[in-house]
């Protein structure tokens, strides 16, 4: 089996098996810790409203705590946007997409994605070089932080390498040129699938539910958000 | 004997075992208790944390000091670990892989004690600065538990949480002594104090700070409840707001001590209880305290500046004149960023304020006056409380302010140690206080 066979196929399909249940593992696993019912006399019994609130108003940070900050927030933005615009708005990802899940959507100018892996790329160095020379963040650092650098890291310079190379154009659904950048950067993308249920990485689901849940518990109480 | 003597029997059963067990250490016990207190919502909040140590920045232990130990979130470490290994998703897999965290040990519970104590006061500026929307301070408190119950709290909080549970006060203040304080207080006022009065639609309850530093407070109570016509009364027992419980976060201890002021309510048959200037008071009596007693109480909770509020809007409080100086307002933690009461007390303050300043990050975001969370108590801390008030004292000097006015009677005496410390000149003044001082005079004292 040639290596991206291997990566199209049985690596895709279990990488997304293991992201899938590991993900749902983890979410079950804790729904089923419970929580007991507040007895006190809420202030807001408004509870979704209260969790839509707890998720948006996190996005910015308040005004009090935006100086003397860490570089990582503005580092975040910048790669957390970047992946965003490369993962859902390039052709080709568009287009393998496409082939898994039957559901397309219109791509971002093509331009507009190469600019937005130069954000990306110093995001995610910026944050990075802060995690290495930061005491507060080496303190708090561990291999889950080190490593989802570099599972998150890996596909975008693997992408990079096989810029240009996977899809040229104008044959958009044909054969690859060089199969091995694309095979590399599919098997690096695996990984990073593989290990999202299992580390900080399923902040990206997780992320919704913790503000959530607080968001509905300091409502009640009227508490600042 | 009735069913309350026997619950309160109970409690007051499980509240002397927890602080027995500061005679023992066990980090066992810590783990336990920790992983018991990690339920969905906490399951969910540590299980998102990103390490991103934006908290830091939030906490003024750490602004002071740049101790990175301080990072809020770092505080919370041994209580993550106790979860990992023991209860979070994968925790079986991860220990027979060898993958799962090593075990917390005594030592670091015993070194921890310093974080999750004298480092913290609960204040919340960490929950709200968390782009994950994780309750830091929440969480804190729920460490606490585990910290308490297994002996790893600092030792002044086991004597004063063993004094309270003794004496009902955690500085020993017992009924003689508030009834000599209010009877002194209707001797300046001319006001009678109502004392266990059945039916009553209010009951006051005090903490023992206003009790022993600040008595002015009880008659200036009389004066307002008089010109509102407010029906109310003080109990004989069960008068302490304050709960150390709470603090120390033991939530038997918080229980035993709780159940006195709801048993004092029952007993009288009113229809609210006042939780009093006390920040952590508001938060034992009003959110935490029918969780503690497993059920909802049959009479209202309403914090003293919620009530004085709405009287003043009613028109049942009339004030005349305003005072000139520059006053500025600190907003009690568990009161405004925890309790919701914002504005209430601002519109109080601005009926008799004319030069009302805001301190920068007023409101949500202030800064705690350092003694908040039990800190206040723990005598270990004393030098990193002072250290941690020069946010505030900054906060002070930008504004220009003359005056603090607060709502809590514990920020008011650690506002005045600190200021002390920092051989500064600022007065602080209790709003209850400071609103009876401007009251319109009574037309017709003759009817007292």
């Amino acid at each position: 089996m040639e290596l991206l066979e291997f990566a199209r196929g049985p690596a895709l399909w279990f990488s997304l098996f293991v992201l899938v249940t590991g993900s749902a593992w983890r979410v079950i696993a804790i729904f089923r810790l419970g929580t007991k019912t507040d007895l006190s006399e809420p202030r807001s019994t408004r509870r979704f409203a209260a969790a839509l609130r707890g998720i948006f108003a996190r996005m910015i940070p308040r005004k009090e705590f935006r100086q003397g900050g860490k570089l990582g927030v503005f580092g975040g933005y910048f790669y957390h946007l970047g992946l965003a615009a490369i993962v859902f708005g390039y052709l080709p990802h568009i287009l393998f997409i496409e082939r898994l899940t039957g559901v397309a959507w219109p791509p971002l100018p093509e331009a507009l994605v190469y600019l937005a892996v130069g954000p990306t790329f110093i995001g995610l160095l910026m944050v990075l070089l802060e995690r290495l020379t930061d005491p507060v963040l080496r303190l708090l650092s561990g291999f889950d932080d080190y490593f989802s650098w570099f599972v998150v890291f890996l596909p975008l310079l693997t992408g990079m390498a096989a810029l240009g190379s996977a899809y040229p154009q104008p044959t958009l659904s044909g054969a690859p040129l060089y199969p091995l950048p694309l095979a590399i950067h599919l098997l690096s993308v695996e990984l990073l699938f593989l290990w999202l249920p299992f580390g900080k990485l399923a902040h990206a689901f997780l992320v919704f539910i913790s503000r959530g849940v607080t968001g509905v518990a300091l409502a009640r109480k009227g508490a600042a958000l | 004997m009735s069913t309350t003597a026997t619950t309160s029997n109970a409690l007051e059963k499980r509240a002397r075992a927890v602080l027995a067990s500061a005679a023992a250490p066990d980090a066992r016990m810590a783990v336990r208790e920790f992983v018991d207190q990690v339920n969905r919502d906490a399951a969910f909040q540590l299980e998102t944390c990103v390490r991103c140590g934006q908290c830091a920045d939030a906490c003024h232990f750490y602004l002071v000091t740049r101790d990175s130990r301080y990072t809020p979130v770092y505080k919370l470490r041994p209580m993550l670990r106790a979860y990992q290994r023991e209860r979070a998703p994968f925790a079986a897999v991860k220990r027979r892989l060898g993958l799962a965290p090593p075990e917390v040990t005594a030592a670091e519970l015993s070194e921890w004690s310093e974080l999750l104590y004298d480092a913290c006061n609960l204040c919340g500026r960490c929950t709200l600065a968390c782009p994950m929307g994780i309750d830091i301070a929440g969480l804190v408190r729920r460490a606490r538990e585990g910290m308490s119950a297994a002996g790893f709290a600092p030792a002044d909080l086991y004597k004063v949480a063993e004094r309270a549970l003794d004496s009902g006060s955690p500085v020993g203040i017992g009924w003689p002594t508030l009834k000599r304080q209010i009877e002194e207080q209707e001797k300046e006022t001319g006001l009678k104090v109502p004392v266990d009065v059945e039916g009553a639609d209010y009951l006051v309850i005090l903490s023992s700070i206003e009790i022993a530093s600040f008595p002015e407070t009880i008659g200036a109570l009389a004066r307002i409840f008089k010109q509102a016509k407010v029906s109310w009364t003080v109990p004989s027992a069960g008068f302490e707001a304050t709960n150390i419980g709470v603090q120390i976060g033991s939530r038997d201890v918080a229980a035993a001590l709780l159940s006195r002021v709801v048993e004092a309510a029952e007993r009288l048959k009113v229809k609210y209880v006042i939780s009093p200037e006390c920040g952590h008071a508001y938060s034992a009596l009003r959110w935490e305290g029918p969780n503690l007693l497993g059920r909802p109480y049959p009479f209202k909770v309403v914090q003293i500046m919620e009530l004085l509020d709405q009287l003043v809007r009613e028109g049942r409080l009339r004030t005349r004149g305003k005072d000139t100086r520059r006053f500025a307002f600190h907003d009690p933690c568990q009161l405004v960023r925890r309790g919701g009461i914002t504005e209430a007390p601002r519109r109080v303050m601005g009926g008799v304020s004319e030069r009302m300043v805001e301190l920068p990050s007023p409101g949500e975001a202030n800064f705690c006056c350092g003694g908040g969370g039990g800190v206040s108590a723990i005598r270990r801390a004393e030098k990193l409380r002072f250290a941690a008030f020069a946010c505030k004292k900054q906060q002070v000097e930008t504004a220009g302010a003359e005056a603090l006015v607060t709502a809590c009677a514990n920020c008011r005496n650690v506002l005045e140690e600190a200021i002390d410390n920092y051989h500064m000149t600022l007065p602080v003044l209790g709003l209850t206080e400071l609103l009876a001082q401007y009251l319109e005079p009574d037309p017709a004292p003759a009817l007292r």
